[in-house]
């Protein structure tokens, strides 16, 4: 019984720490609409520079209590300014900009934020003091638990009722409860919304700071905190709806006590073989996600989103080929054809990577844009596929030539089973839950040593013979590839992807003139998840092999990434956003140690120069001459 | 017009590509080394300054056949796909002779099946894992470090001594992790059949809910525990371990517990008397260290982590290879490194030939904190070679080339 309470009590305090960085995340989701990727990024920050702070506080090396809470109150704020400038200097000029876009230059700022922290605080972890007069434990039913974590346990439910009284009690909260409900009807009423956007960007950082400073005696600082947590909070936010503070709570509360009796109850057995639910806790965020957005598509307290009328243009038609554009493509592919010819072993090395994340973003752009679904999990099917190859091929002893097959058609089968549950959904609901089922995936897939060889994967994928050579290889990879993205595009101009895009722009109407709208946002997901696995599969056979990499967020982000790069409202955005990414990663990651902050400083710029994605921006200036 | 400018600057983009390529030809021996800078920066940054350390004295000495050694370092960003283009680029675009590094365990596995794939060598320096050398073993790839079970081994005997009865177990959830439970499980059951296993957290890597996880083995009533946790996680589970008293009168066993890179992060609050395996540097008096020790502080003007010592050695063993084999020619090298021998800061160590694992071994011992930092009291040397199960075992599980 004395171990049930204390558990739940430790629940407490997570939840108390989740909510602090979710609430900020929500908070600025709900006025900006912007999904604040670099908001792990200012808790990471938060920590480090609580702890840099406490150090300079602490005169002569004594920590004194006005040192520690100090430290961390000047921490948090200096996290706030950062989240301002990060307002002012980027995301202002992208508000505009298709959704999702933003997702983009938050992206930037992870890249350079993590080398900033590590050019300027090093390597190592730094494990911060403990606090003042916090420091021990007090005896709870026999059990020592610690003062630190009773306090963080008061501290989340405090900042819930301030952030109440913010809300409902000042002319500020009123301010921005208005712009949440109606942005546009808020602007109308001469609301100043630069300033409101602003002021909420520094709040949501400034809490996402706190969060982080205030686990300075808990944990230490390190480098990966910033995706650890990023991913947590977006979960919370979304399982309590999005916008919603108090549902954020709720969430947290949810997810904390679910993980902390993961962990206390151990090993269970049941009809006759035994789980082990510590192990859970890998994935337990992703299944209490799953569970509660197939039941409540709007998280616990959230609502349907009003829809934004002043964000992001009217999407343009897809334009249908021109002599030029058909001029254009065959040119590519003539000289791609050719470039064995003349190119070194290399060059076809990198083509090979970038004609596969080339298709890889085409599927996931063909979810994106034409039927207007985001997904943040595509890489389930990618990875998907290059496990479902390699596996038919190291295991069933398939051919090669077999085994690439195999890969597409268990994506498919994998999409048949997600789709059905995410096309009930709509928006980042759709999208989270997408992350969701690849994250479970990803951790079977992790978890599962004797068949999928666990984290360390399955080597000794190789191609045929006849296919092992980097010129033969790449004349495959050409084929497909090129064959795989000019049926995608078929698809899009067929009758299927014309109704596609009207269940996108109109669903009612769509559905009014008898198009099965989920049915077909569906089939969507299964023409998606099968090239997604194509690519998948070639990439397996490639590389020689295979590990949960490549099913992980990193890859379904690296898509993202690509495709809004490019220009989601563009048919060869994606395919563009491919090749410039994976080449520029590739040739600054070469050339400087710095390169995560260089390519992120890379990003940020072409956000704010390309407001619509690279392609994009092109064919807006050329609308514009005409 | 513009059609015509494309083609030109295209052209001058190839040319200088050719030029470029020709121009590195001839001259310096090159090596090609990836590793994971940027996702595990407190272990081969140290990694780093031994390597360049290691060939500066090299290239100090005359270098290798009259040339110049050369290491070009590719980051892999911690994933097998890109470690293997980082590779190709290596072996097609820089011409490298042969392949260095890794650190985390997938991505030196890939670069090993690549190895045998391309056919070139391969001297895994960092990756823990037992299938480098055992299930996926490969002629063309020998390993530096001490694995994951010869570690784990290190700590049994010491294990066994105190005839403890029930043991906890806590791990990072993923292969290293892993193995070792399943190895130290194993080992222990052998030297005592009486030991029982009360409780196993697996927590997930670098998100350990340390709070929940030290209560739940405060509840299982251990009395002693197995931890193979580093890094961040063993931080939070010191610390909150130390504060709920979980610590008090259990042995507690820390697989790399040791070693600097985690051991110095906890400052005045690391743990006193726990066995670990690590790397006491400020204590070990053999001159072969301390010769080490002396050049690389006055190198670097910093203290050396065992992935110094590791990057150190790691060029000391291509060097080797290329002496013994008196040629680069990839045969002739893998032909070299089995049963290569050669002198480490650790004292002489062998590439084995029958698993390609070299006998460098590990520093074994209990913590302590001496001037509010964590060290190892009284330590003494697992020497590699002792720590292996039996030939036989060893072919079982490794193919046949």
């Amino acid at each position: 019984m004395s171990s049930f309470v204390l558990q739940f009590l430790n629940g407490l305090t997570s939840a108390s720490t989740l909510f602090m960085v979710a609430a900020g995340l929500s908070l600025i989701f709900g006025i900006t609409r912007v999904l604040n990727f670099a908001h792990g990024s200012m808790y990471m920050l938060g920590i480090y520079l609580a702890y840099s702070a406490i150090g300079a506080f602490s005169v002569g090396g004594v920590l004194t209590p006005v040192a520690f809470w100090g430290g961390i109150l000047c921490a948090a704020v200096l996290v706030g300014m950062v989240g301002a400038l990060v307002e002012l200097t980027v995301l202002r000029r992208v508000y505009r900009s298709p959704e999702l876009f933003q997702l983009l230059a938050t992206f930037g700022v992870v890249l350079l934020t993590k080398d900033l922290v590590l050019w300027f605080w090093g390597p190592e972890d730094l494990l911060g003091p403990r606090a003042p007069g916090l420091g021990g434990a007090v005896e709870i039913l026999g059990s020592p638990f610690p003062e630190y974590d009773l306090f963080l346990i008061v501290v989340g439910p405090l900042i819930l009722g301030l952030l109440w009284l913010l809300l409902h009690s000042t002319r500020w909260g009123l301010l921005i409860r208005a712009a949440t409900q109606d942005r546009e009807m808020a602007a109308a009423l001469g609301i100043n919304q630069k300033l409101l956007f602003t002021s909420t960007f520094a709040l949501g950082a400034f809490l996402a700071g706190l969060g982080g400073a205030l686990q300075i005696p808990r944990e230490p600082a390190q480098h990966f905190l910033d995706f650890t947590v990023i991913v947590d909070a977006f979960v919370v936010v979304v399982v309590g709806g999005m916008g919603s503070i108090p549902g954020a709570f709720l969430a947290a509360l949810l997810i904390g006590e679910v993980k902390a009796l993961c962990i206390g109850i151990g090993e269970i057995g049941a009809f006759g073989f035994g789980i082990s639910l510590p192990k859970l806790t890998l994935v337990v965020e992703s299944l209490v996600m799953a569970a509660v957005l197939i039941f409540r598509p709007w998280g616990l307290m959230g609502r349907a989103l009003a829809v934004l009328p002043d964000a992001g243009e009217a999407r343009p038609l897809l334009a249908r080929n021109t002599a030029a554009t058909r001029m254009a493509g065959v040119a590519i592919v003539a000289a791609l054809a050719i470039t064995p010819a003349f190119a070194n072993q290399y060059s076809l090395v990198l083509l090979v990577d970038i004609l596969i994340f080339a298709l890889f973003a085409a599927s996931l752009h063909f979810l994106m844009g034409p039927s207007g679904m985001a997904s943040f999990g595509h890489a389930a099917y990618f990875g998907l596929g290059a496990y479902a190859a390699a596996l038919a091929f190291k295991q069933a002893g398939l051919p090669m030539e077999i085994s690439i097959l195999v890969g597409p058609l268990v994506a498919v089968l994998a999409a048949l089973s997600f789709g059905w549950f995410c096309v009930r959904l709509s928006g980042v609901y759709l999208a989270m839950l997408t992350l969701a089922f690849a994250q479970i995936t990803w951790s079977v897939i992790y978890q599962w040593d004797g068949f999928t060889g666990g984290s360390n994967g399955l080597v000794g994928v190789w191609p045929a013979p006849w296919l092992s050579g980097r010129i033969s290889y790449f004349y495959l990879v050409l084929l497909l590839c090129g064959g795989a993205v000019l049926i995608l595009r078929r698809i899009i101009f067929s009758p299927f992807g014309y109704a596609l895009r009207a269940c996108r722009d109109s669903p009612m109407r769509a559905a009014a003139i008898g198009i099965n709208v989920s049915r077909f946002q569906w089939m969507a997901f299964l023409v998606a998840g099968g090239f997604a696995g194509l690519a998948g599969a070639l990439f397996a056979f490639s590389k020689g092999s295979i590990s949960p990499e490549v099913l992980a967020i990193g890859q379904s982000v690296d898509g993202l990434v690509m495709v809004l790069l490019g220009g989601v409202q563009t048919i060869s955005g994606p395919l563009v956003g491919a090749a410039v990414f994976t080449w520029l990663q590739e040739l600054v990651a070469r050339h400087i140690d710095y390169w995560r902050a260089l390519l992120g400083m890379i990003i940020i710029v072409i956000v704010v120069a390309f407001p619509h994605g690279i392609v994009g921006q092109l064919f807006s200036r050329n609308r514009a001459k005409e | 017009m513009k059609g015509l400018n494309a083609v030109v600057r295209w052209m001058i983009a190839f040319l200088l590509l050719v030029i470029g390529g020709a121009a590195l030809a001839q001259g310096s021996i090159k090596l090609g080394e990836l590793n994971s800078y940027k996702i595990f920066p407190a272990f081969l940054d140290p990694y780093k300054k031994g390597m360049e350390l290691a060939l500066e004295q090299t290239n100090a000495a005359g270098g290798v056949f009259g040339r110049n050694l050369e290491i070009v370092y590719r980051d892999d960003n911690g994933n097998p796909g890109d470690a293997v283009r980082a590779a190709e680029e290596l072996l097609t675009r820089e011409q490298v002779h042969f392949l260095l590094g890794t650190f985390a365990s997938n991505v030196g596995l890939a670069i090993a099946d690549l190895a045998r794939q391309r056919k070139v060598l391969f001297i895994a320096a960092e990756p823990l894992t037992d299938k480098i050398t055992w299930q996926n073993g490969n002629r063309y790839t020998f390993r530096l470090r001490p694995s994951t079970w010869m570690q784990t081994s290190m700590l049994v005997p010491d294990a066994a001594k105190l005839k403890k009865k029930r043991w906890a177990i806590v791990y990072p959830n993923y292969e290293y992790g892993q193995s070792a439970t399943a190895a130290f499980k194993d080992l222990l059951k052998k030297s005592q059949p009486d030991v029982e296993f009360v409780t196993e957290q697996a927590t997930p890597l670098g998100k350990i809910d340390s709070g929940a996880v030290v209560q739940a083995l405060i509840d299982a009533k251990p009395d002693a525990i197995f931890s193979s946790l580093f890094g961040p996680d063993l931080s939070r589970f010191v610390r909150d371990g130390n504060t709920r008293g979980l610590f008090k009168n259990i042995a507690v066993f820390n697989l790399l517990g040791g070693e600097p890179e985690y051991l110095d992060a906890l400052k005045d609050e690391a743990p006193t008397g726990w066995y670990v395996t690590g790397y006491p540097w400020y204590a070990i008096n053999t001159p072969e260290h301390k010769k080490f020790l002396a050049a690389y502080q006055k190198r670097w003007k910093d203290y050396p982590r065992a992935g110094s010592v590791v990057g150190y050695a790691t060029v000391l063993s291509a060097v080797a290879a290329m002496k013994k084999a008196g040629s680069l020619d990839s045969e002739k090298l893998v032909a070299a490194m089995e049963g290569l021998q050669l002198e480490s800061p650790f004292g002489r160590i062998t590439y084995r030939t029958l698993d390609h694992q070299a006998t460098m071994g590990a520093y074994v011992g209990r913590t302590g904190v001496r001037e509010g930092k964590g060290v190892m009291t009284t330590f003494s040397y697992g020497d590699g070679a002792k720590f292996q199960p039996s030939d036989a075992e060893v072919r079982k599980l490794r193919p046949a080339d």
